[in-house]
């Protein structure tokens, strides 16, 4: 079952950001994901792909300990950060969670106006110290997020009376706002019209600048678009990752070419 | 089952202007459902109509009271005879003397006015004033010596019958048959009324007054009554609240799933359950017996209203908590909130209408609640006052309910009256305490 095929990335020097061995994920006994070796590097795009249900959202949330509230989740294995393991006894999930933000797969805006959604993240971490610094945040946080033209004249609106595309698109800005180090983001073009979708790529492209990214989508185009590594799940097994070039152009499994040309899924 | 039927082109069915019979058979059930419910709703309304129309019927005279307006000649010979002025002199005189002066002064009212009643005998004239009456004008010459020597006009209550007959209550009739009334007090009362010596105003004393004895309906009020409740709401509010949200809390976010969590939550839903009589049998055995604080004392109504109204806001705030959705929580930790965070700042304020109801249902029936405060002795006659808050939580006081049912437990109809003139005040409070829920609840929700 195990017959993954790495691929060492080509040019750019890998520093590693985060460094999954052996990592197991279970519901109760449910075994939703065996074994994955991943190295997420800094500033790149890592894409996870895979048919609905392989467990690309539970090895996401099991990055930045999003998993510890689901009650009976359980996680096995070695996932390191900058090469602390996030699972010892010692780490404190809630600081994980400040260096590794995460968007949903369902837009969640807190029922605020949309300024303090924004602005929560500074506010609780004390990124700023003055309205001006905070406001200054909001707005380059939306502008990232492309969100910023259609919301700047009702900031304290509810954020909750946007519509799906907006929310999620605010939900980015969000989580852009932490300045976290890596950026986790679950299907974050799902609701998004092409536009929108392109000023997102366009703003995962811009954050790869400083941060590491990872994508889920289910949008092939979208992972050979903005990804330099891609990682193909299937079943709960991680079945080829490597250079995104390579995975969309010579892969390696049988799985993976018939995912891609859309045979499984 | 239906293969062989299968073709290209499905059946024709009828057309959409006329309802086939399974859509009529479906809309004549739907109708059916909501005639039921009207129905349901109606018997409702009409239960609350006639609750009220009863209560409201029987009560609403208490609001109105009977007093008289007379002049009275404080003469110094009778209230001062070394004219010392010193008021450890003057208690000396007890309200049978002043009592004396109300009737002199009534008679020589009749007289002035040319009243003229065949056999009115002195004892007539002297129980249409109320047994309070001289008390009260004791108390005010005791306050003010300097009275003494003048005329002075006072308002005093009319006895309870005479009131009663002013209300309907009592009629000649039933006068002829009762030994505290003569149908010349009644004749007396119709002359004194034409003229404006008697007359019928609101009843500021109900709300006010504290109670008063057997044969003074006339003059009892819920004062002590009204405070003692308030006072038992305080310490039920401030410790339920507090005490309900964060076990609430801690239930529901933080307790793990486990036998010990479980046998809890089972024991509150059970303790939701338990007859309120047995909270008083506790509250004896527990706050008087073993704690040795006051009976009677609104602190320890308190005290066992807030076991009881614990279950409540628990529930109802557990059950707020969880309708809150998770996506919310996972926003929060995903951006680096703390758990605590999360919860204060988001989970909270989305559960706080939720809160707010069942404290204010909870409070509500703890309002309500006769049993457990007749067993800690809240039933016990109590003129006094308590003192203001905190020492008077430890003051003897007494209950609205628990006043409702001592005055029902009373022989003279007045006394009926008053208990339902009670309840209606039980029934402001409430809505006022519904009213206050209501604004709350709208001022959390506008902030989605
Ligand atoms: N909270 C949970 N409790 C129990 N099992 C879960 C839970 N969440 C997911 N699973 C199981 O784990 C497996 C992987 O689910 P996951 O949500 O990670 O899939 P996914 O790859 O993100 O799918 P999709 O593309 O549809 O979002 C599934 O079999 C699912 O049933
Ligand atoms: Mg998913």
């Amino acid at each position: 079952m195990n017959d993954m095929t790495r691929v060492d990335p080509r040019t750019e020097v890998a520093d590693v950001k985060i460094s999954a061995r052996k990592a197991q994920v279970y519901y109760g006994d449910n075994h939703a994901i065996r074994d994955v070796d991943v190295d997420i590097n800094a500033r790149m795009v890592t894409a996870f792909i895979g048919p609905s249900g392989c467990g690309k959202s539970t090895f996401l949330r099991s990055l930045n300990r999003m998993n510890d509230t689901i009650p009976g989740c359980r996680v096995e294995g070695t996932i390191l950060l900058d090469g602390e393991n996030i699972y010892d006894r010692r780490v404190d999930p809630v600081q994980l969670r400040a260096k590794v933000g995460m968007v949903f797969q369902k837009p969640n805006p807190f029922p605020k106006s949309i300024y303090d959604n924004v602005a929560y993240g500074p506010r609780i971490h004390g990124l700023t110290r003055t309205k001006a610094e905070l406001d200054e945040v909001v707005e380059t946080s939306l502008r990232r997020a492309a969100l910023w033209a259609e919301v700047k004249d009702r900031l304290h609106a509810p954020g909750t009376g946007l519509s799906g595309g907006q929310q999620q698109r605010l939900c980015i800005a969000r989580a852009v706002a932490t300045s976290p180090e890596v950026l986790l983001m679950d299907e974050p073009c799902s609701a998004l019209d092409p536009i929108a979708t392109a000023q997102v790529e366009e703003l995962i492209d811009e954050l790869r600048a400083q941060f590491s990214v990872v994508i889920v989508t289910h949008s092939m185009q979208q992972a050979a678009r903005v990804s330099q590594r891609t990682a193909f799940f299937h079943l709960g097994n991680l079945v080829e990752f490597g250079a995104t070039d390579q995975i969309f152009t010579n892969p390696g499994d049988p799985r993976t070419e018939s995912y891609i040309t859309g045979r499984i899924g | 089952m239906t293969d062989a039927t299968a073709t290209q082109t499905p059946p024709r069915r009828g057309g959409l202007l006329e309802l086939d019979a399974r859509t009529r058979r479906r809309n004549a059930a739907e109708a059916r459902f909501r005639l039921y419910g009207l129905i349901a709703v109606g018997i409702g309304m009409l239960a609350l109509v006639l609750l009220l129309i009863s209560v409201l019927s029987s009560g609403l005279g208490a609001f109105q009271q009977t007093s008289l307006r007379l002049d009275v000649t404080l003469t110094e010979k009778a209230l001062d005879k070394t004219g010392s002025r010193d008021p450890e002199v003057m208690k000396k005189v007890t309200t049978i003397t002043y009592g004396k002066l109300l009737e002199q002064a009534l008679a020589k009212t009749i007289e002035d006015k040319g009243i003229v009643i065949d056999g009115l005998s002195k004892t007539d004239i002297k129980d249409m004033i109320s047994k309070d009456a001289a008390a009260r004008v004791r108390d005010r010459v005791l306050a003010h010596p300097d009275l003494i020597g003048e005329t002075v006009p006072f308002t005093v209550l009319a006895n309870g019958r005479i009131d009663g007959y002013l209300k309907g209550r009592v009629t000649m009739d039933s006068a002829q048959r009762d030994s505290n009334v003569s149908p010349n007090q009644l004749l007396l009362a119709d002359a004194l009324r034409a003229d404006g010596t008697l007359y019928k105003a609101f009843n500021w004393a109900f709300i006010t007054a504290p109670d008063a004895s057997e044969l003074r309906p006339e003059a009892a009020g819920l004062g002590v009554a009204i405070l003692g409740s308030a006072y038992m709401m305080i310490v039920v509010l401030c410790l339920s609240l507090p005490l309900g949200v964060a076990t609430s809390i801690y239930l529901e976010e933080f307790a793990p799933k486990n036998r010990i969590t479980d046998l809890i939550e089972v024991n509150i839903s059970n303790l939701a359950a338990v007859p309120s009589i047995v909270f008083g049998i506790l509250g004896l055995a527990i706050f008087i017996n073993f704690a040795g604080l006051p009976q009677s004392a609104p602190i320890v109504g308190g005290l066992v209203l807030t076991l009881m109204t614990l279950p409540t806001i628990i529930i109802s705030t557990r059950a707020a908590l969880k309708a809150v959705p998770p996506s919310i929580r996972d926003a929060a930790l995903g951006i680096g909130a703390s758990k605590m965070q999360s919860i204060f700042h988001h989970v909270l304020p989305l559960a706080m209408p939720g809160i707010l109801t069942g404290t204010i249902i909870g409070l509500a029936q703890a309002l309500g609640e006769t049993a457990p405060l007749l067993l800690i002795g809240m039933v016990a006659f109590v003129r006094e006052y308590p003192d203001a808050p905190p020492e008077g939580f430890f003051d003897p006081a007494s209950a609205l309910p628990v006043q409702v049912y001592n005055w029902t437990q009373r022989a003279d109809p007045a006394f009926v009256e008053r208990a339902s003139g009670a309840i209606i005040v039980l029934l402001v409070f409430l809505l006022a305490m519904n009213a206050v829920a209501i604004l709350l609840r709208r001022r959390f929700e506008r902030r989605w």
